[in-house]
């Protein structure tokens, strides 16, 4: 009788049918809605105050670009209709396209643009270098915003279409005077959906509606880049802590996209036929082990590079991501698959040569200063390559004291570059995720202990090369300093390299048109 | 009786002072530090330091401690350092779902422990009696996490009858909706408290059952029922009602696990968001709350027992 019902929706019918009448708001309108599993909870709404993934994808629903990456990872004009460079290659001038609005109906100006690239400059790495090498930024007219070069630099687009965290969003003026130090409080976009302040409960829901008056480009969409057409009229972002309700949520029909599904999911959620579970993102995320220069023993080149000769990538991906299908080895420093991808040095790590690492430290002279490895026991894939790792250089001959923690105790205390004894650490294990790596100017490969990564390596040499690649011309040019860089970040042992690896996403078979790419969009995706 | 309220409420000042300065204190011992969470893979010290300086952590301890008993003290809770929301409003968004699964789970609970209990300690030594006892063992032995996940396999994805997730309110989206949401929480979170509830009951009334006024009841030919109904659990029900305060506690750490394993975006979730974050202003203010809640629930369960038992006085 009841063949067109499911039983769960007959029992919530005769639940609700006669005791929700009152509640009812008429008659139900047709609106498309994709239903979303983040990867994370969105705390917060600030993308440039943050650098959290999640906020950068709420940053990519409400607002625009300048310029956006394309699956190539070359920048493509986004808000951007057309823009030239002066023969000396200093003055930029960007002009706007036609139909830029933000959400409250204001159009998008020139000085929008310059408060908004400003505000980012002031906390995004690349940013920083990008201002560093400005004599000025200004709004020639309201459609119309001319950079100018105090010197060199060959990375303007490549910032200004950066994919990845800081992205330079651009936000209204009044919003983007906001100290760069501070939250905005006011999430006026000009991107495809409008965020539902109102219905933002952090920790659990964020709702965003499809914006009507944004103008797609008209080019076909390529990873961030193209036309950015909201075929749905609403998303909404249900955060859920416990991966195993998410996948079951997903499995029962209650949810329809799932965008990080821990990996030993996959089988389960593969052997339902509703569900597709497929890697969407082609760069993944590359495993780290981070040394710290500054503390024996691996204040010492070649205790670290004894260190790395011992860390066979088979090992770790095994042990923290398991199906061979979600995780291959890589050992250019750029991700395997990109423009930089490249293997110079790669006979020292590729082996993992237990015999040979014993050999190697033999020579140093180690005199037994233990190792103390920070484990971050709430994040799987770091607590296993932290166990990996100590296992490994027992093995080499360290003696090794793994300390236990949370990531956010780890967080804090990575920044400390006291002795042990007072505080300090000698590695942690991490994961950037591929876009964040792409090229030498990531922070990950700083040699300069000031203004680089927890750890801080220091190497001279390094530091020259990455300030070449930020002036080389041609591509062969920034291929070649490319693997300059790699060499020395080899050479000093800046960091063990443990493997590339991808988080697979899943979803219900009604949803369609998912891009690839290293950040998860929710344009272009259909419900049907 | 008023001086007796007005002593105990006054005494819940010095409990709660206390409280706020040990919890203020262990956040700030503990290690983590928010404003390196918020600076992310790419900040530099300096960029960390900026951070600390806006949120006021490098500030002395005492300096920070006085600012936010000041805002206490005028109803301010905070704000949370990742949302930017006051702390009032952050509860104000979670409290429903945490009441209302309170609320079902102790109704629930004493609904089916009680009649459990009472019938196991008439029927003590029975097949009935161990079976009863066997449930509490067993109520008491099974994480709420595990028995969650066996009743979302078994009536949500087996039988397709409940959902997996979620929360509806009633005042929202009506009684429906709710109830067809809360059962399996419910159920989950209240079998340890049926545990709970049942033992004391089957303990108290055998004790009450021995008692020379029962006695006296049974020769005055009084049935079994009356005497079980009107005399036994009336007098049994002081300490069931105390196992019931003593129970909040267990409550408050239960919803924290409930709420996970159903994804109810309840308060318990919210302070273990807290914490895994270090936004120390919702741990203090959900801590605190957690506190004066428990302290007036246990206060209501001490004045019920005027109710329950005459000759108490106070």
């Amino acid at each position: 009788m009841f063949g067109w019902m499911t039983r769960r929706s007959l029992l919530a019918t005769l639940l609700a049918g006669p005791l929700a009448l009152g509640a009812l708001p008429g008659v139900a309108q047709a609106e498309t809605t994709l239903r979303v599993i983040p990867h994370a909870d969105l705390k917060n709404l600030d993308p440039i105050w943050t650098t959290a993934y999640i906020t950068r994808n709420h940053g990519y629903m409400i607002y625009d670009t300048l310029f956006a990456m394309n699956e190539n990872f070359e920048p493509q004009p986004q808000m951007v209709d057309t823009w030239e460079t002066s023969e000396d290659g200093l003055t930029w001038t960007f002009v706007l396209r036609d139909g830029l609005t933000f959400h409250d109906g204001a159009p998008v100006t020139a000085t929008d643009v310059v408060a908004s690239l400003e505000r980012w400059g002031k906390r995004d790495g690349m940013g920083q270098q990008l201002f560093a090498n400005t004599a000025s930024l200004e709004a020639q007219d309201d459609k119309t915003v001319v950079l100018t070069l105090a010197n060199d630099y060959g990375l303007v687009l490549e910032s200004i279409g950066k994919i990845s965290s800081n992205v330079p969003f651009i936000m209204p003026a009044r919003v983007a005077a906001t100290d760069p130090f501070e939250q905005i409080t006011d999430f006026t976009g000009s991107g495809p959906f409008v965020f539902q302040a109102d219905e933002w409960v952090p920790g659990s829901t964020v709702v965003y509606t499809k914006f009507d008056d944004y103008v797609p480009r008209e080019e076909p969409v390529s990873a961030a880049s193209g036309g950015k057409v909201a075929k749905v009229d609403k998303v909404v972002w249900t955060y859920f802590p416990d991966q195993t309700t998410a996948m079951n949520a997903l499995m029962a029909g209650e949810v329809d996209f799932f965008e990080q599904p821990a990996n030993d999911l996959a089988p389960l959620l593969e052997a339902n036929p509703d569900i597709t579970v497929e890697v969407n993102d082609p760069l993944g995320n590359i495993g780290f082990a981070r040394f710290n220069h500054l503390l024996p023993p691996f204040d010492n080149a070649d205790v670290r590079r004894a260190a790395i000769m011992a860390m066979k990538q088979e090992d770790y991906m095994a042990a923290a991501v398991g199906d061979p299908k979600f995780w291959k080895t890589c050992y250019s420093v750029f991700p395997c698959g990109t423009p930089l991808d490249n293997d110079v040095g790669s006979e020292v790590i590729a082996k993992g040569d237990i015999d040979a690492a014993k050999a190697a430290l033999a020579e140093t002279g180690y005199d037994g200063t233990p190792v103390v490895i920070m484990q971050p026991t709430d994040i799987p894939i770091l607590s296993a390559f932290s166990l990996v790792t100590a296992e490994k250089l027992r093995n080499v001959g360290f003696e090794v004291d793994v300390q236990a923690m949370d990531w956010s105790t780890l967080t804090s205390r990575r920044a400390s570059r006291d002795p042990v004894a007072d505080g300090g650490w000698n590695m942690f294990h991490t994961w950037w995720i591929g876009a964040d790596v792409i090229d030498p100017m990531a922070i990950a490969f700083s040699g300069n202990p000031d203004a680089g990564w927890f750890g801080w390596a220091e190497d001279a040499a390094l530091e020259e090369a990455r300030a070449a690649f930020a002036v080389a011309g041609s591509e062969d040019e920034k291929k070649q300093v490319a693997q300059t860089v790699q060499d020395r970040l080899w050479s000093i042992g800046a960091s063990g390299q443990l493997g590339q690896f991808f988080n697979p996403v899943a979803y219900r078979s009604n949803v369609k048109g998912l891009i690839k790419s290293p950040v998860q969009f929710f344009w272009n995706i259909s419900i049907e | 009786m008023t001086r007796y309220i007005t002593m105990r409420v006054l005494s819940t000042i010095p409990v709660m002072v206390l409280v706020a300065l040990f919890v203020f204190l262990m956040l700030r011992l503990a290690p983590g530090d928010p404003a390196s969470v918020i600076a992310g893979d790419y900040a530099t010290a300096e960029d960390v330091a900026r951070i600390r300086e806006q949120l006021g952590l490098s500030d002395p301890i005492v300096v920070q401690f006085l600012r936010w008993v000041g805002a206490l003290i005028q109803g301010d809770l905070g704000t949370s350092i990742f949302s930017g929301k006051p702390v009032t409003e952050l509860i104000g968004q979670r409290i429903e779902p945490t009441i209302l699964l309170a609320l079902t789970t102790i109704i629930f609970a004493v609904v089916v422990a009680v009649p459990l209990g009472t019938i196991a300690a008439f029927r003590a030594g029975s097949l009935l009696d161990r079976v009863v006892m066997l449930f509490s063992v067993s109520g008491f032995s099974v994480p709420v996490f595990v028995l969650g996940y066996i009743l979302i396999y078994t009536f949500s994805m087996s039988l397709k009858i409940l959902p997996v997730q979620g929360y509806k309110s009633p005042l929202v989206e009506g009684f429906g909706p709710f109830l067809y949401h809360i059962t399996l929480p419910t159920v989950t979170l209240s079998v340890i408290f049926i545990a709970l509830i049942a033992r004391m009951t089957r303990a108290s009334v055998i004790e009450v059952l021995e008692e020379d006024y029962i006695r006296t009841a049974r020769a005055k030919g009084q049935s079994e029922l009356t005497i079980l109904m009107r005399h036994a659990l009336r007098n049994a029900a002081v300490p069931v009602v105390t196992v019931i305060g003593i129970g909040i506690a267990l409550l408050i750490g239960g919803v924290v696990v409930t709420e996970s394993v159903f994804n109810i975006p309840g308060l318990g979730r919210l302070v273990l968001d807290a914490v895994l974050a270090r936004d120390y202003p919702i741990i203090q203010g959900l801590i605190l709350f957690f506190s004066f809640i428990y302290i007036f629930i246990n206060l209501m369960i001490d004045l019920s027992y005027t109710l329950l038992d005459p000759r108490i006085r106070y």
